[in-house]
């Protein structure tokens, strides 16, 4: 990335500044929206969409909905902003500003959305936009691979997902979240271990719990600011909203409190570790937005005021801190030209205000007061000791917490104060636009910790009673709780993490040992990937053998089966056979016909085939006049007649039918195929012309086409006034037909002249 | 070919198409006849002339391009169908203007919508299918 | 004569199916317009069949005299005629440049799209 955006690199751009401001807007309407929700209030807005589905685009903003808009559209304008500086001079930077603000209005889509089809649209929304964000440098075919990986993982849990929401309108009657939660827990319901498995499944793969996780650390192939907003702040927060979002209704069983304790717990302590073993900072973070994420949903297991809070306090405190730090990081690589934890140090002198902004970020990670990362972490512990498997989560989450506080110290502190490599360039400080964001964010970290109780009473709470589904008591967010367990664990954690930041380089190697030795999700995951493509190989050329005859002969077989089954098996056969009387002239008719239709079939020459053809034609066009259809009949010999010439110009111009000369071979298996299917056919047209008929419309027609319609010839008034709108679009077909054949011919045309040249 | 006979019949054999064309467009919304049959008839007889003096012969007496002549009728017929908006019907509401008079019994004759909609079809039909033989003679 | 037709209308259907799923690309086509053909009798049949009596309405009535052709199949096979006819101009246009290009009518050796040799090889590379 280094190559972009320069010192002397315009920067404010169409392209840039418009989301910047846009987003903006759209966080200052939200902010208007706080004393509302704050007070308890619900604010909801429907658009009817495919009313006859009962699918409306319905908004409903509550405190959770809320605090995630602030979060989405504050931290995007700042990424924004960010992003308009960082790839300044890009050819495609116009493009990927469209690709962040539609993944912006997504997301927004996604925790507004009060119907969970349009959630799940929403949800897709921003698994595409996030896969064209990762795969942005897409001459890079490490890019693109793992773009694809996020895409098919997060995909396939939305898939997933959606299943379960079916399941969920299914059992609950609505597709409404407000109305299924309303209507309390799902517990007892019969579908409910399928649909938790299901949405499980969808949010986990997005929220990257193991053993999904593997998707996320690769994504940081993105540019930073995706990462800082996409993979850490935003979209991988989705699974958490949705967690939170359905917990009055799916919470509160064995199956919910087991599942996202351990799930959440394992990921939280494993990506901890995976976090101190990384060399990149960029990857040490990806690492600790996993163990955030693996936190909250251990957290969202709990049912207790202690627990949500801690989990909405500790998602609020974290968009604003990783924000910062992934974007200090970046603007250390811009800068320096280098993520490597080892080289990286010193940098404070020539980087103040980065260092400034990174440090504040730190300490909220670290947990120290007064920041709100400390007050979201003894919530959490006092969340902790309530829980149901308490002794696993005050270990699961004391771990975590010791080991981001050794984080905080590499990231933030090494690479500003510590002893400096080798740097591939000078160190400079960062330009304003990209510094806005991280010292913004930290600060936030540190004022919303002094004044915890706006964060409390505007955010938070709210959030925390949404999750709920009950207002709760409050009151849990304070800086200075009074010496209770968890002010004890917090000591613990301070005195663990700093042993773990002293050693850390020691660590880092054993971790990388026992990695080694470890599952390597990744070629497993590539092994899949090829094993994928070994299965559709084979299918397709079981199936596509690229023979006409083959495709046809599959068709019509299916075609056979598909009238055989009812008239046969299901027993709809009925036939009342009178022997027809037959006139000569009905006879001599029918004698043409058959006698066309045998010849054309059998013989082995064009012109014969023609002749026959035309035969054939003639016939059926002697029935439409024998039978008062005098229009059709006409219009039936001049097509004959065009056809007649149409041949001629072509088809005498192609070579025999059969260049052997020795007639067409008999093809018993084809014949029989035809006979099968004309036999049938013929069986369903006796059935049909012998049961009764509808004649409603013709009576309608009749009764109306001179009256209504001024037309004695009843066809020609249902061609031009009856249906007119049908003929509209067969008289496009023929247009559409004579372009086809132009272009087709002139195409051609412009090949061979390409040729001659 | 360069038959005289077939080159000086054609001349009066055209002539004598497309006026027939015409007759049975017209007559079509009482008797047998109408804008598909119209339009194959007035193909057939530039077709024929196309036969007799080849298709850079036909293209000139036509003047207008066939394509050309298919996309104008597929407006027509398009504004044949608008025309009920101005009175605030359903799209593709025939309408009826009767002259001389207040009702079919006692009017002159009618401007109405259904046959300019016909005269649309008629144009569509005629140069879509010309434009296709035409196309093939010539590119073949 | 329904159960004429009907006859008639399998012995289409028949012949159609049999010329469609031969080698050769023209008689594919012979097959296109008998299948055509059989599907417009079927469409006609359907309505039922009233023999010499036009679907007309007399000069000087108001509804037709007495039991009339049923108009509304013979709309559907009239447009059907129109544009059976654009299709097949179409696929013959499609045939003629197919065998410029690949010299063949033989659909067996139209192989451009999806070649013979499997193309799993390189896609595995």
């Amino acid at each position: 990335m280094g190559e972009y955006g320069a010192k002397d690199a315009r920067w404010i751009s169409m392209a840039g500044m418009t989301p910047v401001i846009l987003t903006g807007a759209l966080f200052v309407y939200f902010c208007g929206m706080v004393p509302t929700i704050a007070s308890g209030g619900i604010i909801r807005h429907s658009i009817p969409w495919i009313p006859s589905l009962d699918i409306a685009l319905s908004f409903y903003i509550d405190g959770l909905s809320l605090m995630f808009s602030l979060l989405i559209t504050g931290i995007g304008a700042l990424v924004m902003l960010y992003s308009a500086r960082y790839l300044a001079g890009h050819p495609q930077f116009a493009r990927f500003a469209l690709y962040l603000f539609s993944f912006m209005l997504s997301m927004l889509g996604l925790v507004l959305a009060d119907n969970v089809l349009a959630l799940f649209v929403f949800w897709e929304l921003t698994t595409f936009t996030s896969y064209l964000l990762i795969g942005f440098s897409h001459a890079d075919p490490k890019s693109r691979r793992n773009a694809l990986q996020a895409l098919l993982l997060t995909a396939a849990g939305g898939l997933a997902l959606l299943a379960g929401f079916i399941l969920l309108g299914f059992a609950t009657g609505t597709y409404e979240l407000s109305e299924i939660n309303a209507a309390g827990s799902l517990a007892s319901n019969p579908l409910y271990g399928p649909i938790l498995v299901l949405v499980l499944l969808g949010a986990f793969t997005k929220s990257a719990q193991v053993p999904f996780h593997f998707w996320l650390p690769n994504a940081m192939a993105a540019p930073t600011p995706v990462s800082a907003y996409l993979h850490s702040a935003t979209m991988v927060k989705g699974g958490i909203y949705l967690l939170a979002r359905m917990h009055p209704s799916l919470s509160g069983t064995d199956a919910w409190i087991w599942t996202l304790t351990i799930f959440g717990g394992v990921t939280a302590v494993f990506a901890s570790l995976m976090a101190l073993r990384q060399t990149d900072l960029k990857q040490t973070l990806a690492y600790t937005t996993l163990m955030a994420l693996g936190t909250l949903t251990m957290f969202l297991a709990g049912s207790s005021g202690y627990a949500i809070t801690g989990a909405m306090a500790f998602l609020f405190v974290h968009s604003l801190y990783k924000a910062a730090l992934f974007l200090s990081v970046g603007i250390i690589d811009h800068a320096t030209g280098t993520r490597e934890a080892g080289v990286l140090g010193g940098l404070a002198g020539a980087m103040p205000v980065t260092a400034a902004a990174a440090g504040l970020a730190a300490l909220s990670m670290a947990g120290i007061p007064p920041f709100l990362g400390f007050i979201a972490k003894e919530v959490a512990y006092s969340g902790a000791v309530g829980a149901s498997l308490w002794g696993f989560v005050v270990l699961a989450a004391l771990a975590a917490n010791a080991l981001m506080f050794a984080v905080a110290g590499i990231v933030a502190f090494k690479p500003f104060f510590g002893p400096q490599g080798k740097l591939p360039h000078a160190p400079h400080e960062g330009p304003w636009p990209m510094l806005a964001g991280p010292v913004i964010l930290g600060v936030l970290g540190l004022a919303f910790g002094i004044l915890h109780g706006l964060a409390a009473s505007w955010v938070i709470e709210p959030a925390t009673n949404a999750v709920l589904g009950f207002t709760d008591s409050g009151g849990r967010v304070k800086l200075w709780a009074g010496f209770n367990l968890a002010l004890g664990l917090s000591v613990v954690t301070f005195i663990l993490g700093a042993i773990l930041y002293l050693r850390h380089q020691a660590l880092r190697d054993r971790l990388a040992a026992i990695e080694a030795r470890g599952p390597d999700f990744d070629a497993g995951w590539d092994r899949l990937m090829a094993w994928l493509v070994v299965v559709a190989e084979w299918q397709t050329r079981l199936i596509q053998t690229g023979v006409l005859r083959q495709y046809l002969f599959a068709t019509f077989a299916v075609t056979a089966v598909a009238l055989a089954l009812p008239l046969f098996w299901l027993g709809a056969l009925q036939l009342d056979l009178a022997m027809p009387s037959v006139t000569l002239r009905e006879g001599v008719v029918a004698a043409l016909i058959i006698a066309g239709a045998l010849l054309a079939a059998t013989t082995g020459s064009r012109i014969t085939g023609i002749a026959a053809l035309g035969v054939v034609g003639i016939g059926v066009a002697l029935i439409f006049i024998i039978y008062g259809a005098p229009d059709v009949a006409i219009t039936q010999l001049l097509v004959e007649m065009l056809i007649v010439v149409l041949i001629a110009i072509a088809a005498l111009r192609m070579p025999y039918l059969d260049p052997t000369d020795k007639g067409p071979a008999f093809r018993p298996r084809d014949a029989a195929l035809g006979g099968v299917l004309g036999v049938l056919v013929a069986l369903v047209m006796l059935m049909v012309t012998a049961g009764p008929i509808d004649r409603r419309l013709t009576d309608f027609f009749e009764a109306a086409s001179w009256t209504e319609a001024f037309g004695r010839n009843i066809v020609n008034v249902i061609l031009v006034d009856f249906r007119t709108l049908d003929t509209f679009g067969e008289i496009a077909v023929v247009i559409v037909a004579a372009l086809g054949a132009f272009a087709l011919l002139r195409s051609a045309r412009r090949d061979k002249g390409e040729e001659r040249e | 070919m360069n038959s005289i006979i077939v080159t000086a019949g054609a001349r009066i054999l055209v002539a004598l198409l497309l006026v027939f064309s015409v007759f049975m467009l017209l007559r079509g919304h009482n008797l047998p006849g109408g804008g598909f049959i119209g339009g194959l008839l007035g193909a057939t007889a530039f077709i024929v002339y196309a036969i007799a003096c080849g298709t850079a012969e036909a293209r000139k007496a036509l003047r207008v391009s066939p394509e050309g002549l298919a996309m104008v009728g597929l407006g027509v017929a398009l504004v044949a169908g608008l025309i009920s908006a101005l009175t605030g019907d359903p799209f593709f509401t025939g309408q009826w203007y009767w002259v001389g008079g207040d009702s079919y019994e006692t009017a002159a004759f009618s401007i109405n919508s259904v046959l300019v909609f016909d005269v649309g079809v008629y144009m569509v039909v005629f140069g879509g299918i010309l434009s296709l033989i035409l196309m093939l003679e010539e590119e073949l | 004569m329904e159960i004429v037709v009907s006859i008639l209308i399998g012995l289409l259907f028949a012949t159609a199916v049999y010329l469609m799923l031969a080698r050769n690309f023209l008689r594919f086509l012979f097959g296109l317009i008998l299948l055509s053909n059989a599907a417009n009798l079927v469409i006609f049949a359907a309505g039922r069949m009233t023999e010499g009596a036009p679907a007309l309405i007399p000069y000087g009535a108001l509804t037709p005299d007495g039991e009339i052709a049923n108009a509304l199949p013979q709309a559907l096979v009239l447009t059907a005629i129109v544009i059976g006819f654009g299709l097949f101009a179409f696929a013959l246009v499609l045939a003629f440049q197919a065998y410029r290009s690949l010299g063949t009518l033989d659909s067996d050796e139209m192989r451009v799209a999806e070649p013979r040799e499997e193309i799993a090889g390189e896609a595995r590379e």
